[in-house]
């Protein structure tokens, strides 16, 4: 095989993977600046329960309007919103921290979203949901990922300092700008808009890896946030084009196949990277 | 002015502060003494706006600035001693307005004050824990507010820089700045604060400094680190 059947053919030959690497490319553009507040707020297991909690949304508008894009995108805003709003709610008024609650209430989406498929759907349409079809990109899913990625870049060009702050310090903030759960409460509607974007081409389960994986791998090589940002964007552009490659040379679902590659530069960067286990100096190792 | 009006504060659903009632003199500093679990800091986070009072009125100058405890401070974050220190002016930029050469200037000059001159691209996760203490009252300084709340703003801290800090906060009293600080060392708040407010989930005492103190230690056998809890706590556990 040679290089030009490798790396090109596969993208000049079929519309759907053109279609896919126009999407992902974009996903990962929106995704990566997103990924990286949420690690720097230690919020990425907050992440991942929201990826969790769209399936049963997903599910249910999968059932009524089947892969149409308003429905999946519509019913899985709906069910991570009410989930991050359940969860809020619990860890405000009982005893449960905030992540105790996310993780009560994911678990029940996730089973619930599950078991709907799995009793009126088929095994094919839950692969589908879980881990994405490069298939399922439309002109409709291009749109949608295009609309997120500018509302998510323009939401952060014209939020930065204050999402900043609200991530270094959210006691100062609070007080001397009288409130910054905007700004918080911004970070999660991001991060659900971007995960709903994602779960055509990476699946519901796999679309929290484009946004945490490049993020996290950036941390271990950048010292400033732009660099934190250019980074997990570099990650994410080259993760998700050789991703799409593998998928479609291994006949492997396309979710995965992307998160794998993400996921091979975090096990390099752990080992290799400033402030991996090679590096052990900068912020990790400083005293607290 | 701040003036507390039979003020109550909840902390995670329990009755923390009690029936607070009197007023922070301006110009004048405060100490807030009282043992662990007094209500300290939730009384500090009311008057700060971070807290809501379940009952009474809290009434505070529109501009007050907060100083949280160190550990809220998230030293991982790629952050530099200037962009901190920067930080400062947000009530008058916002998200949005440039940081003109006004703010930059009154940025540098607080830096230098606190003799951080040399570390202004330094990221904040690279300083020691005096370094960062200054860098936090430059922010203080940036924001030029005629009130400052400050909770234990000289625990744990280097000889040299706890000095720095202390002269910091008389220097803000003679400019006619209204200072309450939540304070665990007694010697300092009998040496440094005009006045003192021993809390213990209601108010035990509240007046000159040295008044307080010693009808603190003579009457309840107060220290600074004694056992002694808040009633209120003891009362919502049992």
């Amino acid at each position: 095989m040679s290089l030009h059947e490798l790396l090109i053919s596969p993208f000049a030959e079929f519309d759907f993977m053109r279609r896919a690497l126009v999407g992902c490319v974009v996903l990962a553009l929106s995704c990566a600046p997103v990924g990286v507040l949420l690690v720097l707020r230690r919020m990425s297991l907050m992440g991942d329960a929201l990826s969790h909690a769209v399936l049963p949304g997903a599910a249910v508008g999968y059932l009524i309007g089947g892969f149409a894009l308003p429905w999946l995108a519509g019913g899985g805003i709906v069910a991570a919103l009410l989930v991050a709003v359940l969860a809020g709610v619990a860890g405000r008024y009982t005893v449960l921290n905030e992540d105790a609650s996310f993780a009560g209430f994911y678990l029940m989406a996730l089973a619930l979203g599950v078991v709907l498929i799995s009793r009126w759907g088929s095994q094919v349409d839950l692969i589908h949901l879980l881990f994405g079809s490069v298939l399922a990109i439309d002109d409709a899913a291009l749109y949608v990922v295009a609309g997120v990625a500018t509302i998510s870049l323009a939401w952060l060009a014209l939020c930065y300092r204050g999402m900043v702050l609200e991530c270094v310090d959210p006691g100062f903030l609070a007080a001397a700008g009288r409130g910054g759960s905007p700004y918080h409460l911004g970070l999660i509607v991001l991060t659900v808009l971007n995960l709903v974007a994602g779960f055509q081409a990476m699946g519901t389960l796999m679309a929290i890896g484009l946004m945490m994986l490049p993020a996290t791998v950036a941390r271990l090589w950048a010292d400033t946030l732009p660099g934190l940002m250019g980074v997990a964007w570099l990650v994410g552009l080259v993760s998700t084009v050789a991703g799409l490659l593998v998928s479609y040379h291994a006949g492997l679902p396309s979710g995965p196949a992307i998160v794998l590659v993400a996921s091979l530069f975090y096990l390099v960067s752990l080992t290799v990277a400033p402030h991996g286990w090679r590096g052990q100096r900068g912020p990790q190792s400083d005293t607290r | 002015m701040i003036t507390l009006d039979h003020v109550s504060v909840k902390y995670r659903q329990r009755l923390a502060v009690a029936e607070v009632c009197g007023t922070f003199t301006t110009g004048r500093s405060t100490a807030i003494v009282g043992p662990n679990g007094a209500g300290k800091t939730t009384l500090l986070k009311a008057m700060a706006g971070l807290l809501p009072a379940s009952s009474g009125q809290i009434h505070t100058p529109e501009r007050v600035a907060y100083l949280p405890q160190r550990t809220e401070l998230d030293r991982q974050f790629p952050m530099t001693v200037a962009e901190l220190a920067l930080s400062g002016s947000w009530r008058r930029s916002g998200a949005w307005r440039r940081l003109d050469r006004t703010e930059q200037e009154r940025a540098a000059h607080a830096l230098a004050h606190m003799g951080l001159a040399e570390l202004t691209n330094r990221p904040i996760g690279t300083l020691s824990g005096g370094q960062l203490q200054r860098a936090r009252f430059a922010r203080l300084m940036v924001q030029d507010a005629p009130v400052l709340l400050l909770d234990e703003p000289l625990n744990n801290l280097d000889p040299a820089s706890r000095d720095l800090l202390l002269k910091q906060l008389t220097d803000w009293q003679i400019e006619g700045r209204t200072v309450i600080a939540v304070m665990h060392d007694l010697d300092l708040v009998s040496r440094h604060f005009d006045e003192t407010l021993l809390l213990s989930g209601t108010v035990q005492a509240w007046g000159a400094t040295a008044a307080v103190l010693a009808a603190a230690r003579a009457e309840i056998g107060f220290t600074g680190h004694s056992l002694w809890v808040n009633p209120l706590a003891e009362e919502a556990g049992s």
